[in-house]
């Protein structure tokens, strides 16, 4: 019962702190994307777009080093594109830390299936899967 | 069209998706994929990437809040991941080489189920028995808090639950949308999860399913942040405050009519998929 207790609460901070860091990444991505609109539209807002068609080149930030390129050079849609990464990235956080938890509660089986899940997540960062 | 007018067009469309959506708990992505290719006319791997994105924002934003009350298993959550992200990304890896009607066609008909799951109305079949050895292996069990006292609840079913689920990942990563409503068969039917915690706990694993298959779009220059911009504000300003009106109001005819215009939607979907409109 005791340790019944001592688990309970052990998860309750997590939960609370997972809350958190969830919270914080929306805020933070939102911020950055409204940022970057805000750029796109005071520079681009009478320029005709046309999306009829899907064109892989088009955007231009379709990867990670492209769009920190673009960062430093300030362009709204690169902008965008970060905040959109940042949003991306919030979920995957929480399995980093998922894991952590689990590690300090020596829930190794749970350590490995969060292992596996992450593994999954950054395989598809490399662009492999995209022919 | 102008940047300018595309972008209030998009942003209050997301805006009354996220808003209904929260309402009526169907994700943004049943609006907002009909909203830019039938109304605006954008090529539909557009709109999957820009929907996967919003999927992420309403996740993150209703989890964040859900995650701090104790409802949502994280054992579960993590378990049911390892189908839906190896499945989101076999989605979004096979979407590029269907053809754009037989998307249509298939999310068509996921939106008919989908709004007949939403008015069906659901049986609590959850229950304490004794469960199988996967979900005593896993340490699936678990407890939640309700007015008369903390739960306890049993899963049952594990294997066919984690099937089910690995095809809602597959379907989520095609079409770019949360599929909530398989989720649920998953949970709800199948694994005899409690509501509430299968309710907190699907939306806690949307997020990790859509990001996994968020990362092929990105790569492949479906995400284009002209129309990921207003659609993921709009969405989360809609959810937001959709998740605060909830709490005083009735939803059960809201539900009715959201059930009919997305039958609506469903049936122009078909319709011009299967007349190669799209």
């Amino acid at each position: 019962m005791s340790s019944d207790k001592r688990n309970f609460f052990a998860d309750r901070d997590i939960q609370v702190i997972l809350g958190t860091l969830l919270r914080v990444g929306v805020i933070a991505s939102m911020s950055v994307v409204m940022i970057g609109g805000l750029l796109y539209l005071f520079s681009d807002h009478a320029v005709l777009i046309d999306y009829r068609n899907f064109n892989p080149d088009k955007s231009g930030f379709s990867s990670i080093p492209a769009i920190l390129i673009g960062l430093k050079d300030l362009d709204s849609k690169a902008i965008i594109q970060f905040g959109t990464l940042l949003l991306i990235f919030t979920p995957v956080a929480r399995v980093v830390f998922s894991i952590f938890s689990f590690l300090i509660e020596r829930d190794y089986l749970y350590v490995l299936i969060g292992l596996f899940v992450l593994s999954i997540i950054l395989y598809s960062l490399s662009d492999k899967l995209v022919g | 069209m102008s940047v300018l007018l595309f972008t209030i067009i998009v942003l209050a469309g997301a805006f009354l998706a996220g808003l209904v959506g929260s309402l009526t708990g169907l994700g943004g992505g049943v609006i907002i994929i009909p909203l830019l290719t039938l109304v605006l006319g954008v090529d539909i791997h557009y709109a999957i990437g820009a929907s996967i994105v919003s999927v992420i924002a309403t996740s993150s934003g209703s989890a964040a809040a859900y995650v701090k009350e104790g409802i949502t298993n994280i054992r579960i959550g993590m378990f049911l991941e390892m189908a839906t992200t190896i499945s989101a990304i076999i989605g979004a890896v096979v979407t590029v080489y269907l053809d754009p009607s037989y998307i249509a066609v298939i999310f068509g008909l996921i939106l008919l189920f989908s709004a007949a799951m939403m008015i069906v109305k659901k049986l609590d079949r959850s229950d304490n028995d004794t469960s199988g050895k996967l979900a005593m292996f896993f340490k699936l069990n678990g407890t939640y808090p309700t007015e008369e006292g903390v739960k306890k609840y049993a899963v049952h079913r594990v294997l066919g639950g984690f099937i089910m689920m690995f095809f809602a990942g597959i379907i989520s990563g095609l079409l770019g949308i949360g599929s909530g409503a398989l989720k649920v068969i998953a949970m709800d039917n199948i694994m005899r999860i409690p509501f509430k915690v299968s309710t907190t706990t699907s939306n806690f694993m949307m997020g990790v399913t859509a990001a996994a298959s968020a990362i092929v779009y990105l790569h492949r220059g479906q995400i284009d942040p002209g129309i990921a911009m207003p659609v993921t504000i709009g969405v989360l300003c809609g959810a937001t405050l959709g998740s605060k009106i909830l709490v005083k109001t009735k939803t059960d005819k809201l539900k009715v009519v959201f059930a009919a215009v997305v039958t609506f939607l469903a049936l122009q979907m078909i319709y011009n998929g299967l007349s190669g409109k799209l």
